[in-house]
């Protein structure tokens, strides 16, 4: 019997992702203490699961963020949550992920074993097991600490059509909280913008906010989480996909006053942030009130409002009125979000 | 910080355009120029020509320091980053403006020089330390406002006796770009051109102060009025120059009190004075060369000049062919008059600097002012 793995002060070594004794080891004491399921248990390839009733739905994310741990969360339950949100959105009901690693060479255990963790935690709140997993190694300089690729299968009742194309003039635009949180912590993080760093990620797992939308309004014609690229990435593919317009209300829209503050400073635009735990809904215009009631009463659409109508545009423009009451243009975002130098 | 809101009420915004509205003349046209291109961004963001009457015209100025970094500096700037101990590091959007045979230091980075993207001067000395055996070189770009930065970065690197550590310099000066659109022969002989009155600059005053102002609107008989960067702050503006035009003045007023002084910040610009002299004459995108319009490093700082140790030699090179930045950075066109905009050239792919960063004329009106220009594809 080898030594235990020093979770204190060990490290990462090429022999960890080289298929032998040390990788075995690394997964037995590392990584199911905190991920505990059946399948993972098994220790086979791969995971057999039950046929469920229903149409399947497949997300995959991979994960690649600096800093590894920020106010809010880390990478760990930012895996969990953006692929279980992926598969939320197309109306489903997650019941598996797998994780894949590909660790850098040198990572301590700790900061590994500290995100195994919360990636554990974050997946038994959700109520979905992670099933399967694999784990790789690269020289030391090939990777950021930690890559994470996670793969999510949910189920679709039968009647959930959702989908991006099937927006139609007319229809509201609901969203479910404050912009800006995810995407302006960890520039904060990243930074070191002292005066922000009250600011946390919103990092959440959608699909409990689904299923109560779904049963609220069963016509709802399409969901998304704002991620990379915020709202106005979000508004500006549904546009393209359903060939609509859209005009939204800046005044309806809501931001933490310390976020809103770093946009301002830096001259960042909110709409262009990421966000981790908020979604766009899309609602034909007789179930709005009815949903965004139901949003309101559950814990992640607390702030949920109605923020604007999809209209009739053949250039699928999307525009917003300020709060001045004039109008612009909401577009995509041509780099990452940079501050002004002016 | 609860500041942000007192500035963005709506209702405020809409009383003061209805005060422009009732005491503009509707005889007559307000040509007015914002010369910052965070003014640029305030009115296209917001959409603050919707609230005003037609006749309250903006002419967009130079004010955005990625748009009038001409294109040899750029090529110099490639051409270091491609030696390989050279590590280059710079703001964000100064690595996506073109340069010449189709290139940037985004593209260049891409190709395996090392460039890095950095948020503050002193990142730039802290990858000094870490990298000794590199030459890392801080290609340093922007108005009075970024040059202090600079400046300590370099106080800081000689007290450090940081020997791997340069400034490759391009730090402009606002006053002279002012003089030289006022000195153009379509505004002062031609009169082809408009311009009543000028929205000063925000941050740039902050530091520099409002006097530097009075020559222009005494000699040019512009009247200037400073405003913040808040969309109330520019209506505010607005109002006073309406109200200067109507009354036949040319005074230099003071909207940004709670920022700018008359006499701007001693204390940065003597840190300025310390570590930088002027240059007899720079190129400017748009505005050609232009007389005393920019710094370099003084001679006691020698050994913090990229210029010097790397021996860069400049060569002017012309803008994109059909690229009107030139003529939009000297406020006698309007993005959309260009051919290319919203077709060849977008904040994806742009072709002239000014589609570049989000201060640059073309790019507010790209990403904000779209929708009021349908023929242009989606
Ligand atoms: S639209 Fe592009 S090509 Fe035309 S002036 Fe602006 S930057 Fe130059």
């Amino acid at each position: 019997m080898s030594h235990p793995l020093d979770l204190k002060q060990g490290r990462v070594e090429m022999a960890h992702g080289g298929g032998g004794r040390a990788m075995a080891q690394l997964i037995r004491e590392l990584f199911l203490p905190f991920m505990e399921s059946p399948a993972l248990r098994a220790g086979n390839d791969g995971a057999l699961l039950a046929r469920p009733e229903g149409r399947l739905v497949v997300a995959t994310d991979s994960h690649v963020i600096t800093p590894l741990f920020f106010p809010g969360g880390d990478i760990g339950s930012l895996a969990v949550h953006g692929t279980l949100n992926d598969v939320a959105m197309m109306g489903a009901r997650p019941i598996a992920l797998s994780a894949g690693f590909i660790l850098e060479e040198g990572l301590p255990l700790a900061d590994l074993a500290r995100i195994a963790q919360s990636m554990g935690e974050a997946a038994r709140a959700a109520g979905v097991p992670i099933v399967t997993g694999d784990t790789k190694v690269v020289e030391r300089g090939k990777g950021d600490g930690l890559y994470i690729n996670t793969t999510g299968i949910g189920v679709v009742a039968d009647g959930v059509e959702l989908g991006g194309e099937r927006a139609r003039p007319g229809d509201h635009l609901l969203l479910s909280g404050t912009l800006g949180d995810h995407g302006i912590a960890i520039l904060a993080q990243r930074e070191n913008l002292a005066f922000a760093s009250d600011i946390r990620s919103d990092s959440a797992a959608l699909h409990g906010l689904v299923a109560t939308m779904l049963d609220a309004a069963p016509g709802l014609r399409c969901l998304r989480d704002p991620t990379r690229g915020g709202l106005a990435a979000a508004l500006n593919e549904i546009a393209g996909q359903s060939g609509v317009g859209a005009l939204i209300r800046e005044a309806a829209i809501r931001l933490r006053p310390p976020v809103r503050a770093v946009c301002e400073l830096l001259g960042l635009d909110p709409l262009n942030i990421a966000n981790e735990g908020k979604l766009l809904a899309i609602s034909p215009p007789g179930e709005s009130a009815r949903l965004l009631a139901a949003m309101r009463a559950h814990p992640l659409g607390h702030d949920a409002a109605l923020i604007g109508e999809c209209i009739a545009d053949p250039h699928h423009f999307v525009q917003m009125e300020t709060r001045f009451g004039g109008r612009r243009t909401v577009d995509w975002l041509a780099s990452e979000p940079l501050p002004r130098i002016c | 910080m609860k500041f942000v809101d007192e500035f963005r009420d709506g209702a405020l915004a809409r009383g003061l355009a209805a005060t422009v509205a009732a005491e503009a003349d509707p005889a007559r046209d307000y040509t007015l120029m914002e010369f910052c291109g965070g003014h640029t961004h305030a009115i296209t963001r917001y959409g603050l020509e919707d609230l005003l009457p037609r006749n309250i015209r903006f002419i967009h100025g130079p004010g955005c320091p990625v748009c009038v970094l001409p294109v040899g500096r750029i090529d110099n700037a490639i051409e270091l980053a491609r030696r390989p101990e050279v590590i280059l590091c710079s703001y964000g959007d100064v690595l996506r403006v073109p340069a010449s045979h189709r290139t940037s230091l985004q593209r260049a980075r891409a190709e395996g020089a090392d460039v890095r993207m950095i948020w503050s001067s002193l990142d730039a000395l802290r990858i000094a330390r870490e990298n000794p055996s590199r030459e890392v070189v801080f290609l340093a770009i922007g108005f009075e406002t970024t040059t202090p930065p600079t400046a300590v970065a370099l106080q800081q690197a000689r007290a450090e006796g940081l020997a791997n550590f340069t400034v490759f310099c391009n730090h402009v000066l606002t006053p002279a770009a002012i003089q030289n659109i006022l000195e153009s022969p379509q505004l002062r002989e031609l009169g082809s051109v408009p311009l009543d009155g000028f929205i000063g600059p925000s941050h740039v005053s902050a530091i520099i102060g409002s006097r530097p102002y009075e020559y222009f609107a005494e000699e040019y008989q512009k009247p200037v009025v400073i405003a913040g960067f808040e969309p109330l702050d520019v209506l505010q503006a607005v109002l006073m120059l309406v109200r200067q035009i109507n009354a036949g003045r040319f005074a230099v007023e003071n909207q940004y009190t709670r920022a700018v002084t008359r006499e701007g910040n001693l204390k940065a610009q003597r840190l300025v004075a310390e570590v930088f002299e002027l240059r007899e004459s720079f190129e400017w995108r748009g505005l050609g060369e232009v007389p005393y319009s920019a710094l370099r490093l003084r001679p006691d700082y020698a050994a913090f000049d990229a210029e010097r140790r790397f021996n860069i030699a400049y060569h002017a090179v012309p803008d994109a062919r059909s690229c009107d930045c030139g003529a939009i950075l000297r406020g006698l066109k309007h993005p959309v008059e260009c051919k290319l905009f919203a077709t060849a050239c977008t904040p994806e792919s742009p072709i002239g600097s000014c589609m570049v960063s989000s201060e640059g004329a073309c790019s507010a009106y790209y990403s904000y002012g779209r929708h009021r220009a349908p023929e242009s594809p989606a």
